[in-house]
């Protein structure tokens, strides 16, 4: 899932300096079950602004309300007359940096701002707990790397790793940082299939350097792309 | 492989390994600064001691004097460069450009490696380019030079003359998979080897074993990495806290057992019994000496090591 983590408070109220009526927008996916902003989280946010701008001698009429996911219009349309009969002055929002911005602009007259740092694609480790996984990176290689990405797990993003700095099975960087390449090797040879990595993996192109858009085949993109 | 004359650049240190003497490579790790005459100063004491001598890049990811631009400074002081290039601070653009540059300034040996991940230097939070691996950009430069393409496929205008040289380091682990990993250097093009600095000889001794057996040595000239230890706490730093280094605690006994103010000449002593070995070792074709920031004391080294004359050609 898309794991992000709730911006430090002082950042978030910084943000919201000299904006009084303002509606915090939770989403019901990802964020939710990473734990930064769902529904629980959006309303102890918007407690924390209550009592801070207080402490300040001033106050904030801050809402909360919290769709299925902001990355769908059919759910963002559920905020238009909500929106429009709450006069916000501005919008905040809890989803991840894709729902943030379709929210942003379905409501381009209203200035909105992202509680969350967006930080990766993750697995579920634990309660509260994510590792990065993927970077999305469009050419899937784990095929051939016995199911582990060295473009998101080795430091490097090597393809023919792992380098001289590897640690006793450690990366460089860190003790506590796996070398990718070190379990590359050990998953494949679990799998008798050493000869993936014997080969050279030659260059590739990086297909992410521009914004990408996806169409399934058979589906063809909409008449106008949002501006 | 000794017998060719053929050569891919008519650099010095490719003269020497292929007339089949035992090389002998140096380092100079470039100036915070601009002051070129850090480069010369350093460079005196490698001239006529070394055949040729790596210039670091950005080493250990702190900014430094490009190694290009210290390269050219030692080809004026009639110093062959090795000229080193990480991949993590340029992309497959800027590394052809700067191989095309430096190949018109007179530099012929040329090493490819990985590069200290940006978070070790002085710049941790800048972006680590790493647009191509160093096994991607060996083949990168063979391309160029053997066929004369941009790595585009565009034809090259006067394509680029280097020796292409890698890294090797015998004592990561997988232990097993070092060797594979070279052949693949070897396979991308690799001309030359440089080994992270050897302290574990036994361990040495059996990649160099394992090599030979696969038939890499015949294929790539092998020079063992050599860096003489100055102190006893020298020896722990580079045993704890350098990724990737292997220092048996022998050596540090060893040093710890002579006399205070004689620690930094058994060092040297150590060095010099290696070096004798390599000289009658298979596989290993020569000897790169690190003496990083204790570049005047490579002539006494030299000299102890019995390295001297180096060979000269017309």
């Amino acid at each position: 899932m898309i794991v992000a983590k709730r911006k430090p408070f002082a950042e978030i109220m910084a943000m919201l300096q000299g904006f009084n009526k303002v509606l915090n927008v939770g989403c019901g996916t990802c964020v939710s079950v990473c734990l930064a902003g769902g529904e629980k989280e959006v309303a102890v946010l918007n407690t924390e602004l209550e009592m801070a701008r207080r402490l300040g001698d001033e106050s904030i009429d801050i809402h909360g309300h919290t769709i299925e996911r902001q990355c769908d219009r059919e759910y963002l349309a559920e905020l238009d007359t909500i929106i429009e009969e709450g006069k916000y002055v501005a919008l905040m929002s809890m989803a991840c940096g894709v729902g943030i911005q379709f929210l942003a602009e379905r409501y381009p007259n209203i200035p909105t701002f992202p509680a969350v740092d967006t930080s990766g694609l993750a697995v579920n480790q634990a309660v509260g707990s994510y590792e990065e996984r993927c970077r999305s990176c469009s050419q899937c290689v784990l095929g051939a790397t016995g199911g582990i990405c060295p473009i998101t797990l080795c430091a490097k993003g090597l393809l023919n790793g792992p380098c001289g700095g590897t640690n006793k099975g450690s990366c460089e960087i860190s003790s506590e940082q796996p070398c990718a390449w070190f379990k590359i090797y050990e998953r494949l040879q679990g799998q008798n299939r050493l000869d993936a990595i014997k080969k050279i993996n030659t260059i590739r192109g990086w297909k992410d350097q521009s914004p990408r858009n996806l169409t399934q085949p058979g589906y063809k993109q909409p008449e106008k792309m949002a501006k | 492989m000794s017998t060719e004359t053929n050569f891919n650049s008519g650099s010095n240190l490719e003269k020497v390994l292929k007339s089949g003497q035992f090389a002998f490579t140096g380092e100079l790790g470039p100036p915070r600064g601009t002051d070129a005459d850090e480069v010369r100063e350093k460079a005196k004491f490698l001239k006529g001691n070394v055949d040729s001598v790596n210039i670091t890049d950005n080493q250990t990811a702190v900014v430094r004097m490009s190694s290009w631009a210290a390269s050219l400074i030692a080809i004026q002081e009639g110093l062959e460069p090795n000229y080193q290039m990480v991949c993590r601070d340029r992309n497959r653009l800027a590394m052809q450009a700067d191989i095309l540059g430096g190949s018109a300034l007179g530099i012929r040996n040329m090493l490819c490696l990985s590069g200290d991940h940006q978070q070790f230097g002085d710049h941790p939070d800048a972006r680590g380019v790493f647009d191509i691996d160093s096994i991607q950009l060996i083949a990168m430069v063979k391309q160029m030079r053997d066929e004369g393409k941009f790595l585009s496929g565009n034809d090259i205008h006067m394509p680029p003359k280097m020796f292409i040289g890698a890294a090797s380091n015998p004592f990561a682990e997988p232990f097993v998979w070092r060797v594979h990993r070279l052949a693949k250097k070897i396979e991308a093009g690799a001309d030359f080897i440089q080994t992270q600095c050897i302290y574990n000889m036994p361990k040495f001794r059996e990649f160099i074993r394992m090599a030979n057996e696969e038939g890499l040595t015949e294929k790539v000239y092998i020079l063992g990495g050599v860096t003489p230890m100055k102190s006893v706490g020298m020896a722990r730093y580079m045993a704890s806290k350098v990724p990737g280094m292997d220092v048996p605690e022998e050596i540090i006994n060893r040093l710890k057992g002579v006399e205070k103010g004689k620690v930094a000449q058994e060092g040297i002593n150590i060095a010099c019994e290696q070096i004798e070995e390599f000289k009658e070792m298979k596989g290993v074709h020569g000897v790169h000496m690190m003496a990083i920031e204790w570049e005047h004391m490579v002539p006494q080294i030299a000299e102890q090591a019995k390295v001297l004359p180096r060979p000269v050609f017309d």
